[in-house]
């Protein structure tokens, strides 16, 4: 059987949701009874060798990071916690909710698989406050898995027993970052902490924990169920399986696909965007998310993978592109996503806090002509004091300074056009 | 705090409320874990979380007040302030500004009166900006109480907003 | 030890230390804010910022990454830069960043001179400010008499709140907000409630947290004038430096000593030395006249009329546990060893005396702070310390740490990881076990809080040392029997077992029984450890002096028999029931009183001395560790008034007694009294003799930038007076001599070079968080004792109640059951009247509620009510130390009446109130 579009393969075109009768009719569940009739270890060495990597952004390998958690005597007593990410937050992203809203089941498949993986026995899926349908959702296949005995105190009379609860959480970008969602999930305020130590040693209520996004757990059962190599053989290059993909901004049909992961960029913005909006032409884009670096149109034909986007000097981020186009000023574009994170800093270390709120000011005021020349030393040096893992306490900020970086490097001349009141864009135009 | 004093501040929550709040105390190793939570069934209840909602919620988790506010504050969608009936959460992120997100709020802001943070005197609306909504693709977006409303341009709006002020 | 180089220089490291710590030891220069020594990393503030390089060629190439000092372990082998460009550059970035918002108030700012943030702005050379855009402002709280908050110049290092939540247990005051809004403050104004919320003024790097009774009574800190003191406080003998300024005690900062309060003090003793400044103080000598007022007189007169009225009369002399060694050793000497009272009440004289027997005769160690730190399991039988010993009680907050620091231990996870620790640990904690009167301020972080009537409380003690030695213990009742077990398992399981008991529940089996859980340990092999509470700063130094057989008041009363009674410094209306002290005034004709503040035992005097307090004045106090510890004058004290041990020397020669011929300086009678108290034979050692001089010069109790010395007069006379010589010690009165390298008795404030803050202490250590450079300040007098041959012994009476009578049971309050702190400004407002605490049910039956008055035996006291659940069944509750409460007697037991025509007491207003009069606390 060869399924390629594993995790949309229950979308409908009206996105109404998969209910359970649907979800088991179309092999649901499978993947479930193909992972308890193996061992734990079985199964994470199956998730190793199928190369999954984390969808939330970073594109660590799932099964490495798995690997760290403590199995069997070596963990001490007390629960052992999944979490599945659904705080999809970053800007330009979407791709979370598809799965959530149209297949509750298949995450919650994937999710359980997983558990049992790392022998978790308590799962939270951690979602985004305005997610109030995909919540409700989520909430309805649970209570249905409990009627299956898909979940509870002796799952399909195995003795493994999971419990799952589904968290809303109240707001706040911050909560995505993995350790941040951790405090937030305790019922504190949402700072990150600092790795070491590593939530699989010590994360949920210090207790050994795993945070994956939606897409990485939706994958896992099928990998599970069809095998490592079958999930290599999805992608088209290194970096197996498929990968949601999407596009917005300024093209003519912007929306969420699931292609094999490698696709190239040209592929995704010509054929499934179906190009630029008639009268705007593609100036650059963020190749995953509002955290990414801009590439520009000699990118296009690259591979969209996390190896070949992040050495043409970007980061393949949630693989959901948001286009810059030739009538969209791009020191207003940056200005509103550093202003975007300023405002979504958590407040907890100095460069993010007090740095990001002076990067969008400075772009506030080139944007609206009270800039001067110096402004862009003041920039430049912002970049390198923000823009670094490790100069900041997690990776919020550098994040940040990723599209203001790579615009400097790939558009000054918008910057000049600001210094000198020259914008052809500001100037009457809609930005 | 006595026990009779923190009973006292207790029964400002009503008795669903705090069957809800006991309901998610369950799932969790922690009383004071459930905050967010706690502060979310108030809010819904209420609208939003009063001093005195706030000091009911701390004293029924065992906790201070000083801490929980450390926590509502925080969190951008519980609100320490009374809103309208419904909140108006205008995304403002990358692809809605694309798609003219600001001429949107201009449109809502002339339409309602209010300017973003601010609620309308008939209290109906409170305007407020939000992140991404995750729904790129149908920029620009933004949701009415629990609706989410798609592809916004300036008539669309007021439709919108116009439709659900009639009774 | 791990070998790392820094810019190309090699260092050995000790092991297990992070890199800033380890390069603030080495004396390098490398900013931080959010660490703190005591309280460990969090990596909030991106300050200790350095370069680190994988390998060689990376340094060569400069291809390293910035990583923070105080998250960064020192492994051998790493390589690091501090001074290169990068490094240095973004250090400056962070203050440039931290400044945004500040209001650049450096010069009404209360911590103008002394702020970390000016040092570190200066340290990392950012000086043009770039940023144009507006800044953030916050309103400012109320946070009470003491503190004071102005927000807008916070710079967000979350020490505040790590300090006072995570270290000191507080709940009040949070991180409210986020991004660049984030607020420390409580959710509505009012007064902190934290019994240490004082540190503040130290932990808060900046001028948010200030000292409002040092901003009420302005000075910039090089401006005071320190020395080396001891807090008076409470037993425990907190090290301080006080700072004065125009003859007035300006504020009272921490004095670091490894052993005794590391980096913090209690708001008693940071707040409650302001009675120097009192109004009440006494001027001059003064003679009673006819009309029952003073004619004051010179000293020399007064010598006279002292010297005369003693002369060949039968002289009683009554002492004081708030005293200094000194002064009571001369009053000894003077009215001679049988007619010394030590100046204890009689249950207090018993208790006192018990507590130096028991530590004396046990196997266990009396610990220091860092030992108490230690602990893995503590029992504290009969002890509120968070009011009777507060600085042990914030130790004990972080002795109960050590099962999170296991719990880290295991997962290699290093204990300054401060946020992981905790992250990892959660509520974990070692076990506390506290049975007490009462509810206690430590309660929250008790695995068992026990409430019991004292007798009971000593019954629980001696079942679980009956079961740790495995005698068979005797039927308890069920409230006791439920806890042996739990308590008894716990102790025998601990690595490094605390007992702590005291004389505050006024029992003495209590204490005994204490002492009988840690021989029991001892005898089990277990280190254990041992500490008994006394009441007063001098406490047992006075019971090292006086002896068990010496008389108490009650004792001198009922023998008395004496023309003359001296009295040093105490009231002895405040300390012993009313009538025993009429009897005790009424044995002598004439009532000679030593005293620093005007009191009723000084109104029933025909002779009082002004006697200078303890910032004016050196002495020496035994704390309840048995520590001897000398405490130097802040400054000379003003016209007439004069130490108690001057007054008392002076009057010994002018009646030409053998035993003073050969004193002449306070060290003389310090050696003395070594030479002649066997108990105190190591007082000696507590400081270097006025002899000791520091490379060759003595050391200044002004800062190099003292101003305005030759204009302070200056309205007066044109004339520069001359300074004050000190000849008692080798601290002078000025700015000149060293003040560095002395030993850690004699440092009488800390400033560096670059460090004008109090963060220069580590330049003062040996290593960061270290002992002093120059060891440690004062002696320790006890050593391990001698194990008596102990059976089982009797257990005490169980406790039953009866029918309609109480018992009373002290309880004590921070604020209020000192006598003399509670004269301080700020700390006054805090002090509420005496009240009795009492049991909802007997309320009802007693048919009053909270506010009503009750009446104690028919009219031995009438005080306010407060409802208290918690209070032991059959027990009552009554403020110890309070007004209105020296009549009563800790276990007697008393009737309750309702008081007729009671007049409920003023509300006690509470800050939140109060800020409505007082505006928004803004200044
Ligand atoms: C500021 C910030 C926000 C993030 N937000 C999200 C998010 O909304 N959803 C998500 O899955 N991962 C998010 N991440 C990544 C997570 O920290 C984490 O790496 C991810 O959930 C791991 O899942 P994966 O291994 O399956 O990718 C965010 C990271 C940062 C630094
Ligand atoms: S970079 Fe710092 S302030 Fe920003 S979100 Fe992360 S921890 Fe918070
Ligand atoms: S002191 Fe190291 S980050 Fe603050």
């Amino acid at each position: 059987m060869s399924l390629t579009t594993p995790l949309t393969r229950n979308v409908r075109d009206d996105r109404r949701p998969t209910d359970m009768a649907a979800y088991e009719a179309n092999g649901g569940y499978q993947g479930l009874r193909a992972a308890l009739a193996q061992s734990p270890e079985d199964c994470l060495q199956v998730l190793k060798d199928s190369n999954l990597r984390g969808r939330g952004g970073a594109g660590f390998p799932t099964g490495m990071k798995w690997s760290f958690v403590p199995m069997g005597d070596k963990c001490s007593p007390g629960h052992k916690y999944l979490i599945c990410n659904a705080d999809e937050m970053e800007p330009g992203t979407f791709k979370d909710r598809l799965l959530l809203e149209c297949d509750p089941h298949q995450l919650i498949e994937g999710m359980i698989v997983s558990a049992y993986t790392l022998q978790a026995d308590v799962a939270y899926i951690f979602i985004r406050a305005e997610y109030h349908q995909a919540t409700r959702l989520l909430q309805e296949a649970i209570a249905a898995c409990h009627e299956k005995g898909y979940l509870g105190q002796d799952i399909l009379g195995t003795g493994y027993q999971l419990e799952m609860h589904v968290h809303s959480s109240a707001g706040r970008y911050i909560c995505g970052e993995e350790t941040a969602l951790i405090s937030s999930l305790e019922g504190k305020r949402a700072n990150p902490r600092a790795k070491p130590p590593f939530p699989q040693v010590s994360g949920l209520w210090g207790r050994p924990t795993i945070v994956n996004n939606v897409e990485t757990l939706c994958n896992v059962h099928h990998i599970i169920e069809r095998g490592a190599e079958w999930f290599k053989s999805l992608g088209l290059t290194e970096d197996a399986g498929t990968k949601l993909y999407g596009v917005s901004g300024r093209v003519k049909n912007p929306g969420c696909w699931e292609l094999p992961m490698g696709t190239p960029v040209r592929q995704i913005i010509e054929e499934y965007a179906g190009g630029m909006e008639d009268g705007y032409n593609l100036k650059g884009f963020l190749p995953g998310g509002g955290s990414t670096d801009f590439l520009t149109e000699e990118h296009l034909d690259l591979a969209m993978d996390y190896d070949t986007i992040g050495k043409a000097g970007s980061r393949m981020g949630t693989g959901t592109m948001i286009i810059l186009d030739d009538k969209t000023c791009p020191v207003g574009f940056v200005k509103n996503l550093v202003a975007f994170f300023a405002r979504e800093s958590c407040g907890f270390c100095t460069p993010c806090r007090d740095g990001l709120p002076w990067s969008a000011q400075v772009l506030d005021d080139i944007q609206n002509g009270r800039g001067q020349e110096e402004d862009m030393d003041t920039l430049a040096r912002q970049v390198k004091f923000i823009g670094a893992i490790g100069n900041t306490h997690c990776a919020l900020a550098p994040g940040a300074m990723e599209p203001l970086q790579s615009a400097m490097k790939y558009f000054p001349e918008a910057f000049e056009n600001h210094l000198s009141g020259n914008c052809p864009h500001c100037n009457g135009g809609t930005h | 705090m006595s026990e009779a004093n923190s009973m006292n501040l207790i029964s400002a929550l009503s008795q669903e409320e705090l069957q809800a709040i006991d309901a998610e105390i369950a799932h969790v190793p922690y009383r004071d874990a459930v905050a967010i939570d706690a502060l979310k069934i108030v809010q819904a209840h209420r609208g939003w979380v009063s001093d005195e909602s706030l000091s009911a919620i701390a004293a029924h988790l065992h906790m201070s007040a000083d801490e929980l506010d450390g926590i509502a504050t925080f969190y951008n969608l519980i609100y320490r302030r009374p809103v309208g009936d419904k909140v108006i959460l205008l995304c403002n992120s990358i692809s809605c500004w694309i798609k003219g997100c600001d001429n949107l709020q201009q449109r809502i802001t002339e339409e309602l009166g209010v300017e973003l943070g601010e609620t309308t005197s008939d209290n109906r609306y409170t305007l407020l900006p939000v992140t991404c909504l995750g729904a790129c693709d149908k920029a620009p977006v933004m949701m009415v109480g629990d609706e989410l409303h798609e592809d916004l341009c300036e008539e669309s709006i007021i439709r919108i907003l116009g439709g659900s002020t009639t009774p | 030890m791990p070998t790392i180089r820094i810019d190309g220089v090699e260092y050995e490291m000790e092991a297990g230390k992070n890199l800033l710590e380890s390069c603030l030891s080495l004396g390098l220069d490398l900013p931080y804010f959010c660490w703190h020594p005591a309280m460990g990393s969090v990596g909030a503030c991106r300050q200790c910022a350095v370069v680190q390089y994988l390998t060689d060629e990376d340094e060569q190439s400069g291809r390293g990454r910035i990583v923070m000092g105080c998250m960064t372990p020192v492994t051998d082998g790493a390589i690091f830069s501090l001074d290169g460009d990068r490094a240095k550059g973004f250090r400056e970035s962070v203050v440039e960043s931290l400044m945004l918002n500040h209001p650049h108030d450096c010069p009404v700012c209360a911590e103008g001179g002394e702020c970390h943030l000016q040092d570190m702005t200066v340290m990392v050379g950012h000086r043009d400010r770039v940023y144009r855009g507006q800044k953030n402002t916050h309103r400012n709280q109320y946070l009470g008499p003491l503190i004071n908050h102005e927000m807008n110049r916070c710079i967000t290092c979350y020490r505040c709140t790590r300090y006072y939540k995570d270290y000191a247990g507080g709940t009040d005051l949070a991180a409210l907000a986020s991004h660049d809004h984030v607020y420390f403050g409580r959710h509505q104004e009012g007064v902190l409630e934290s019994e240490f919320a004082g540190n503040l003024v130290e932990v808060c790097p900046t001028g948010v947290f200030t000292d409002k009774t040092l901003v009420n009574d302005y000075t910039r800190k090089w401006d005071l004038q320190s020395a080396p003191s001891v807090c008076t406080g409470c037993a425990v003998g907190c090290n301080t430096v006080p700072g004065e300024r125009y003859g007035r005690l300006k504020r009272v900062h921490n004095r670091f000593n490894a052993e005794v309060n590391g980096y913090f003090l209690c708001d008693r003793g940071r707040f409650g030395a302001n009675f120097v400044n009192n109004d009440e103080r006494l001027e001059s000598p003064g003679l009673r006249n006819q009309t029952g007022s003073y004619d004051p007189v010179d000293h020399h007169h007064a010598l006279q009329v002292m010297a005369e009225a003693c002369s060949g009369a039968r002289v009683a002399g009554i002492g004081s546990p708030r005293a200094s060694v000194e002064a009571n050793y001369l009053l000894r000497n003077l009215v001679g060893e049988d007619n010394f009272s030590p100046g204890f009440n009689d249950r207090e004289h018993k208790l006192v005396n018990l507590a130096l027997e028991l530590q004396q005769a046990s196997s266990a160690v009396t610990p220091d702070i860092r030992s108490i730190e230690s602990a893995d399991v503590i029992l504290i039988l009969g002890e509120d310390l968070t009011n009777t010993a507060p600085r042990l009680a914030l130790a004990l907050r972080q002795s109960v740490r050590n099962k999170a620091f296991e719990m880290a231990a295991d997962l290699r996870l290093e204990s300054w990881q401060d946020a992981a620790v905790r992250n990892l640990a959660q509520d974990q904690l070692s076990p506390l076990f506290i049975a007490a009167t009462g509810s206690t301020r430590l309660a929250d972080v008790a695995e068992e809080n026990i409430t019991l009537a004292p007798q009971n409380i000593a019954r629980l003690g001696a079942a679980v040392a009956a079961s740790i030695s495995g005698h068979a213990g005797e039927d308890l009742e069920p409230e006791i029997a439920g806890h042996v077990e739990a308590i008894s398992t716990a102790l025998r399981a601990a690595k490094r077992p605390l007992i702590i008991s005291g004389t505050s529940c006024g029992n003495a089996e209590v204490m005994q029984t204490a002492a009988d859980v840690a021989e029991a340990l001892c005898q089990s092999g277990q280190q254990t450890m041992l500490t008994l509470t006394v009441p007063e700063a001098n406490s047992l130094g006075q019971a090292m002096l006086a002896g068990p057989d010496s008389p108490s008041l009650g004792k001198l009363a009922a023998d008395g028999n004496f023309d003359v009674l001296v009295i040093l410094e105490n009231d002895l209306y405040h300390r012993a029931p009313e009538p025993e002290v009429e009897r005790l005034l009424a044995t002598a004709d004439t009532v000679i009183v030593l005293d620093g503040l005007d009191n009723r035992t000084t109104s029933a005097a025909s002779l009082v001395l002004p006697a200078a307090s303890f910032a004016e004045t050196e002495g020496t106090l035994v704390s309840l560790e048995g520590r001897a510890q000398r405490h130097y004058p802040v400054f000379a004290p003003k016209g007439e008034r004069r130490p108690a041990w001057v007054w008392l020397l002076a009057c010994s020669k002018e009646l030409g007694l053998s035993t003073a011929a050969d004193l002449h300086h306070f060290d003389d009678i310090t050696r003395d009294c070594a030479a002649n108290i066997a108990d105190l034979a190591g007082i000696t050692g507590a400081a270097p003799d006025h002899h000791f001089r520091n490379a060759g010069v003595k050391i200044p109790r002004q800062p190099h930038r003292y101003s305005g010395r030759t204009a302070m007069r200056a309205d007066i006379s044109v004339h520069e007076p001359k300074q004050p010589v000190d000849e008692e010690s080798p601290l002078a009165f000025t700015m000149e001599g060293l003040n560095r390298s002395q030993p850690g008795s004699l440092l009488p404030f800390v400033w560096a070079p670059g460090w004008n803050s109090n963060q220069s202490l580590h330049r003062f250590q040996s290593e960061v968080g270290g002992p002093l450079r120059g060891g440690t300040a004062g002696m320790r007098l006890l050593g391990p004792g001698q194990a008596k041959e102990s059976g089982p012994r009797e257990n005490p009476p169980a406790f039953s109640p009866t029918q309609g009578q109480w018992q009373l049971v002290p309880r004590y309050r921070i604020f209020g059951s000192e006598e003399l702190s509670a004269l301080s400004l700020g700390v006054a407002e805090l002090c509420e009247d005496g009240y009795i605490e009492i049991r909802a049910d007997d309320a009802l039956g007693l048919e009053v509620g909270e506010g009503d008055g009750l009446n104690l035996n028919d009219g031995l006291a009438t005080l306010e009510v407060k409802i208290n659940n918690s209070i032991a069944a059959g027990c009552i509750g009554y403020a110890a130390g309070h007004s209105g409460t020296a009549n009563l007697t800790p276990g007697e037991n008393i009737s309750l009446q309702k008081a007729q025509g009671w007049k409920r007491r003023r509300p006690q207003l509470i800050g939140s109130d109060r800020s409505t009069e007082i505006g928004s606390g803004n200044d």
